[in-house]
């Protein structure tokens, strides 16, 4: 009796140290994959997140340089209202000697003009008449008038309201160049645009 | 003679005594057979005003001597001033344009030694180096009071054609030689002459242009306007009392009517130009060009600055109204036939008439003060100069008076009709004032000041009852 005890014993511990050293052995097996999956998981990972910082800098940089653009933009935007409103100021209806009438180029400039008076509705504009120095103080006066308002009357048919246009004529009293050639003359035959 | 503005200064005639004093019998004689002769014999020439035809354009010069005067006291101030008042007179006499001043170097007595009344004179002295009038002048000095004795001769007919005392302070010789030079030129031309006049005119001074005024022969130039603007075109009341002119100084052309006398003044103020304005002679009323219409026409205004009415109804500029001299007639500028040029309107029965016609550009009409010729500014080939053209029915062509010397502009003739003023820019390309007699010889400079002159106006007729 005894001895069969022993031996149920003994099956029983070879039972279990069987069962011990499969289950290590098949432990072990089963440990190696394992490892392989970790590393590639830590490796996609990694490449998921360099991917991912990478997609985020590159939105960043977009960002950046659409932002750079639109400033870009806004300042040539800027640039050109500035430009506009030089010219409107500065770029002059030049006229014959002893005349008041419009040349195709008058009108063009006036066009421009017009447009850009439509286009800055809170501004008003002075059209000043001007002379070249010969001829008579009077007379010049209103030939000057008479520049003056054939520039202001080609902007009312343009559809300008006439409460946002006032002429003066100051005739040859106020040369932009004081010289007494045919060039100074002709940049003094003006009819010349001041904002209000 | 009017005794209020000078205060202390009178003049009068010389006495009858003084006037035959030391006078030989036979000059007594021989004088009166030519004053016979002179009234009887030669009826034609008997208005007294005969000597010299100033509006003669062929005119030669008749010379004059001038001799130093006579001091009566002999101490140095009165010596002084007696040199002081022969140099204006000599320079006043020269400046008329018709008197020539023989040098004194060429004088063969000295009447301040020998004595300045007609008995004592040598007329044989003075025909000898070709005088045909003769000035003697004596000054009285004391305590500043200054009393001046002048005395204009005839020399070929041994004659005293002007004999004046004035009396006055020391500071008032030029106004006294300048009331007697008058009395030579209405002796001598039937006219009072320039002597009393005045020129106002447009100046720049510090940048900006004020309206001045000077003496007839730019002596005293004084600034009337301190506006800080552009003032321009000046014109004078008939009486001299009143100056209207142009000025931007609230910030666009008005008319500003000043009084001289400081009396409260006005402002035509309307929409658009209120520019060259111009008197009525003798009249409260003035034409100018306003363009609150929308066109630049001539009106007939008030004092005040009223609309009376209006006087041009045509497209384009109408600038420059003149009325003629009896105000009848308005001369202007208009460029209604495509380019300016000068018409003529009858004021009393409307008739408008052209009256230049050569060249594209004919600007600035200015009468005669005979109301016989207009003198007005023309460009031809690039040159600004000055014509006159005779208002006769059938009239010749228009007469250059200047040429080749810069640009000429803005004429207006003297009271008397012998000279002109005018802008020209023959000195440096910078306008100045220049004056020349009505033919166009003797073209000077009419004063020094810095900066630009132009739009000389010369004032109206004084007789010696207004000095």
């Amino acid at each position: 009796m005894n001895r069969k005890l022993w031996m149920n014993l003994m099956a029983a511990v070879l039972v279990a140290g069987l069962f011990m050293t499969v289950s290590c052995a098949k432990k072990t097996i089963v440990t190696e994959p394992t490892t392989i999956e970790d590393q590639v998981k830590a490796e996609a990972e990694a490449k998921a997140k360099a991917e991912a910082d990478a997609r985020t800098e590159e939105a960043r940089i977009k960002a950046q340089e659409l932002q750079d653009q639109m400033a870009n933009e806004q300042t040539l935007e800027q640039a050109k209202i500035a430009a506009a409103k030089n010219r409107f100021t500065n770029q002059n209806i030049h006229f014959n000697f002893d005349s008041s009438e419009l040349s195709s180029m008058a009108k063009a400039l006036l066009k421009e003009k017009a447009e850009w008076i439509s286009d800055n509705p809170g501004i008003n504009a002075a059209i000043q008449g001007h002379c070249d120095e010969r001829g008579t103080t009077d007379y010049n006066l209103g030939l000057g008038e008479r520049r003056a308002m054939a520039a202001k009357n080609y902007l009312l048919n343009l559809g300008i309201s006439n409460s946002r246009l006032t002429s003066i004529s100051f005739g040859e009293e106020k040369p932009l160049d004081l010289g007494s050639s045919e060039e100074a003359y002709r940049k003094n035959r003006r009819a010349q645009f001041v904002m209000e | 003679m009017n005794q209020i503005r000078l205060g202390k200064l009178y003049g009068g005639h010389l006495g009858v005594w003084e006037k035959y004093q030391g006078l030989e019998s036979w000059i007594f004689i021989v004088c009166w057979t030519l004053i016979f002769l002179f009234f009887f014999i030669i009826p034609v020439q008997s208005k007294e005003y005969d000597y010299i035809n100033i509006s003669n354009p062929y005119l030669n010069k008749t010379p004059v001597a001038v001799t130093e005067f006579k001091a009566f006291g002999g101490h140095q101030a009165e010596i002084d001033d007696g040199a002081h008042a022969m140099e204006i007179l000599k320079n006043s006499l020269d400046f008329t344009g018709y008197l020539k001043v023989i040098n004194s170097a060429a004088y063969l007595s000295n009447p301040a030694q020998t004595g300045i009344q007609l008995g004592q004179i040598n007329f044989k002295d003075w025909t000898g180096i070709g005088a045909d009038l003769l000035v003697t002048g004596g000054i009285e000095e004391s305590q500043g009071q200054v009393k001046l004795k002048l005395r204009l001769f005839d020399t070929f007919n041994l004659k005293l054609l002007v004999g004046k005392v004035y009396t006055g302070s020391d500071s008032q010789i030029r106004q006294m030689i300048h009331m007697f030079c008058s009395e030579i030129s209405h002796k001598l031309t039937g006219n009072w002459g320039v002597f009393n006049s005045k020129i106002s005119f447009v100046s720049t001074i510090d940048g900006n242009k004020e309206i001045f005024i000077c003496d007839f022969d730019g002596h005293n130039p004084k600034q009337l306007t301190h506006h800080k603007s552009i003032s321009l075109s000046p014109a004078w009341s008939s009486d001299g009392q009143w100056i209207a002119y142009v000025s931007y100084a609230r910030g666009k052309p008005d008319i500003y009517i000043k009084s001289l006398k400081k009396k409260p003044g006005f402002i035509v103020n309307n929409e658009g130009l209120n520019i060259s304005p111009d008197w009525m002679p003798g009249k409260d009323i003035l034409a100018a060009t306003l363009s609150f219409s929308g066109n630049q026409e001539i009106y007939l205004l008030t004092k005040k600055g009223e609309i009376i009415k209006r006087i041009t109804k045509s497209w384009g500029v109408n600038v420059s109204p003149k009325f003629s001299p009896d105000g009848k007639k308005l001369a202007f500028t208009s460029n209604r036939g495509g380019n300016p040029q000068i018409y003529v309107k009858n004021l009393e029965t409307g008739d408008i008439k052209r009256i230049t016609f050569e060249g594209r550009y004919n600007t600035s009409p200015a009468w005669s003060p005979d109301g016989k010729k207009m003198a007005y500014v023309g460009i031809d080939k690039n040159k600004i100069n000055i014509f006159v053209t005779s208002l006769d029915s059938g009239s010749g062509k228009p007469v250059q008076l200047t040429m080749n010397t810069g640009d000429n502009e803005e004429p207006s003739w003297s009271p008397d009709g012998s000279l002109i003023v005018f802008t020209s820019s023959r000195e440096g390309k910078i306008p100045r004032l220049f004056v020349m007699t009505a033919a166009g010889t003797d073209q000077r400079r009419l004063l020094r000041l810095k900066g630009k002159q132009s739009q000389p106006s010369w004032s109206g007729s004084t007789s010696s009852e207004n000095i």
